[in-house]
């Protein structure tokens, strides 16, 4: 764990304590059960930004607290642990994050606030296919009259179904740029996904938006700026399969602690000792990697990409083999729906996707050093 | 803090730089600077230059081989403060420390702790001016990582105590003055039966052997005891109270190890740009072989993670509180510099299997070498094994295994 200042430390505390009273897995399993497209309670959410939690990034000016990412990792860290189904990351880190870094002072007075308050839920639409590519972008945004024109169709929107604001990316014939387009826009259509998370990945199709001049955010060549951008929805994702590796992790050697066979109890078995030294150790390295991300773009150091990479690949492999090992480790009891292991291996997927798997980010990584 | 105590000891370190810088410019032969010898320490000077003995004869003196040590026993009785500002003026002006060796890393602390007033004015001084070399008896051929298994007996005959048995990796035994061992004076309790005890190596009945390793050079002997006679006064502490003792010195051996990051921070060309010269690169200006190119890219963010952790451990245990991430840096630091050595080797594929003399140069020479001697580091010290147990029942609490 980095070392945290005092305001770190409380708000750490605040969103363990919260996440384990207030929003325990069975709160997950509620929200899955009710199959609703949004994928999360609205209760749920207006607590967290009563907290504060949607503003953590957010300058004071803006109505935030100006926090940092460090600090919005602990909670997304905390919140993860119990599977918290939430728009938090996506709206307060993801989609706050190309507002911070590239908008103007108007754009910021108009959304920042609303966001901070939690009234506003905004999303990030960027890949159009099955796996992350930036690269791959044929949303194309015309220049009409004194706005632009947007049309597209943007795939597994993570909010998609209740975003009031999406942060789109489309060609500007000068490169990649990110719009500004407001949910309840005419020529706006979600379509709902059922996926294996029970959250919201919607179809989004932005056909003839008609937007104006100032809902481009930052240049009309704005690929540094998608970059940049990513990298931050990076750490946050990796904050969050961070809280879900420790806790999928306690409970199995909780498990292993009481389970009896051949009269033994599970835990004294050398095999499976190592096999949690070995998750143990591997979730030791995503905690640095994850907070090195974090605490590098709170310093605004120059090897954000790198660290970002780092910590999405480092998350994507060490909650890979800790979901795995959770059920294999449970053994029968964990291939039941009754027990939450499932929950946790299907979450794990969803966010190993999000933003560019392992390999994804070894090739960056590998690219970014010159090999 | 009340100001008066903190401008006074900065005023008196202050003084203290100036005394040092003024000692160490008097007693520092300029001919010195970068040729410090780290293996003197163990083996002895090649030869004997007048400068580097009267350099260590002065330190000696001084007792600032042993800076914090204290006065009585021929230590520089300096507090921590002090003894890095020394350090710092040392690094000024080029100069290093000639006292070492096991006597200072290792022995000389558990003394202090441990050992009768009579014991400590006669064994740490001449560790302090670097005149005796310490070798460790502990492991025995059947005594590995389950090392209180240890059988070399030591009974008592009265005036003195018979030693015979074996030790074996004894680091530089064979240019060892003074070995400090493990001995059975009990057989019918485990760790209970296990004592301290110091013995001359010139000793009738000590025999030594050095043992070859597979990268071809001999930095560790096996012991042998034949009815070695050993003084009554060289037992320190209680009889049965080896374990103890003994254990309390590994804590300082492991801390000399635990630089796990040294040995991974990677001396030398990259990785990069010796994939690149033996294998080539594409038209992209990538290493042509595309999964050697992933391995090298895997093992070069598990390196930069652990650099990670091992900065997160500093930061957090200067907070005061114990890293739990300090267990892990000691089988990670093994697995990455074990991997950098294989993909180094793979790399330069036949060149990487040179043993010595024309044909290689001296990186490919030293990539072999350094790939043989690096299977030691995920043994020595506590194997993996051993690690991943101790991980397993501190950390995680889990039982004893079966």
């Amino acid at each position: 764990m980095a070392v945290l200042n005092e305001e770190q430390t409380m708000l750490r505390d605040m969103a363990r304590e919260w996440s384990k009273n207030e929003s325990p897995v069975s709160a997950f399993r509620k929200v899955r059960d009710a199959g609703e497209a949004i994928g999360f309670d609205p209760a749920a959410f207006a607590a967290q930004a009563e907290m504060g939690w949607t503003g953590v990034i957010i300058p004071e000016a803006y109505g935030g607290s100006d926090f940092g990412y460090l600090s919005l990792g602990l909670v997304l860290e905390e919140t993860g642990r119990t599977l918290t189904a939430s728009p938090l990351g996506t709206t307060a880190l993801a989609a706050t994050s190309a507002l911070l870094l590239g908008g103007s002072e108007d754009q910021k007075q108009a959304w920042l606030p609303k966001i901070a308050s939690g009234e506003v839920i905004a999303a990030l639409a960027v890949d159009e296919g099955p796996r992350h590519d930036p690269t791959q972008i044929a949303a194309k945004a015309d220049k009409s009259g004194d706005g632009w024109t947007l049309s597209g169709e943007k795939a597994f929107v993570a909010e998609g179904d209740s975003a009031h604001l999406f942060v789109v990316a489309a060609q500007t014939g000068d490169g990649v740029g990110l719009f500004l387009v407001p949910g309840d826009a005419s020529g706006v259509t979600r379509k709902p996904r059922k996926m294996v998370d029970a959250r919201s990945h919607a179809a989004v199709s932005f056909d003839g938006v008609k937007l104006g001049a100032d809902a481009l955010i930052g240049p009309a060549d704005g690929a540094d700026l998608l970059d940049q951008v990513l990298d931050r929805a990076r750490a946050g994702t990796a904050a969050e399969m961070l809280g879900l590796s420790v806790q999928a992790f306690e409970d199995t050697l909780a498990y292993l602690k009481t389970r009896e066979q051949f009269g033994e109890i599970l835990s004294r078995f050398q095999a499976l000792q190592h096999r949690m030294a070995h998750q143990f150790t591997q979730i030791e390295l995503m905690r640095s990697a994850v907070e090195g991300a974090l605490e590098a773009i709170d310093a605004g150091r120059d090897d954000i990409a790198q660290l970002a990479s780092l910590a999405k690949a480092t998350a994507c492999d060490t909650l890979h083999l800790v979901s795995r090992e959770m059920i294999q480790l449970h053994g029968g009891i964990g291939m039941t729906d009754e027990h939450h292991a499932g929950f946790y291996i299907k979450r794990a997927r969803i966010l190993e996707n999000a933003w560019g798997n392992a390999s994804f980010h070894r090739e960056r990584y590998a690219r970014l050093r010159g090999y | 803090m009340a100001t008066a105590e903190l401008t006074n000891p900065a005023d008196a370190l202050e003084d203290f730089r100036k005394e040092a810088a003024d000692w160490l410019a008097e007693n520092f032969p300029k001919s010195l600077v970068g040729k410090e010898n780290v293996l003197a320490t163990v083996e002895g000077e090649a030869k004997a230059d007048p400068d580097a003995k009267a350099w260590k004869k002065a330190m000696g003196d001084k007792g600032w081989g042993t800076p914090t040590w204290p006065k009585a026993y021929g230590g520089g009785g300096l507090s921590f403060k002090e003894a890095r500002v020394l350090q710092e003026e040392m690094g000024k002006i080029g100069a290093w420390n000639p006292i070492g060796g096991m006597g200072v890393m290792m022995l000389g602390p558990t003394l202090l702790e441990f050992a009768s007033e009579e014991q400590k004015q006669r064994h740490i001084p001449p560790i302090c001016r670097g005149e005796i070399r310490w070798c460790q008896g502990y492991s025995e051929p059947g005594a590995g990582s389950d090392l209180a298994s240890l059988q070399t007996k030591c009974e008592d005959k009265g005036d003195h105590y018979l030693i015979n048995g074996q030790k074996t990796w004894t680091s530089g035994g064979q240019w060892a003055d003074w070995c400090f061992a493990l001995v059975r004076t009990d057989t019918t309790k485990k760790h209970e039966g296990i004592s301290f005890i110091l013995l001359d190596m010139k000793t009738p009945g000590v025999e030594v052997k050095p043992i070859r390793m597979i990268s071809g050079s001999s930095p560790f002997c096996e012991t042998f005891f034949t009815d070695v006679k050993v003084p009554k006064e060289n037992l320190v502490g209680e009889l049965g109270q080896g374990w103890t003792i003994g254990k309390r010195l590994l804590q300082h051996e492991r801390t000399n190890l635990s630089g796990g990051g040294s040995m991974s921070r990677g001396q030398g060309p990259s990785l990069s740009d010796i994939a690149k010269h033996y294998v080539g690169v594409d038209s992209e200006g990538r290493i042509a072989d595309s999964e050697l190119r992933t391995k090298i890219i895997k093992h070069e963010m598990e390196a930069k993670s652990f650099q990670l952790t091992a900065r997160r451990v500093m930061a957090e245990s200067k907070g005061g509180n114990i890293s739990l991430a300090s267990s892990i840096l000691k089988n990670v630091g093994a697995r990455i510099t074990q991997e950098r050595a294989e993909l180094t080797l793979e790399m330069m594929g036949m060149n990487g299997l040179g043993w010595e003399g024309d044909g290689f140069n001296t990186a490919e020479l030293g990539a072999t070498r350094g790939w043989l001697w690096g299977k030691a580091v995920s043994i020595y010290g506590g194997t993996t094994e051993i690690q991943n147990n101790v991980v397993a029942k501190r950390i995680l609490g889990m039982l004893d295994h079966q």
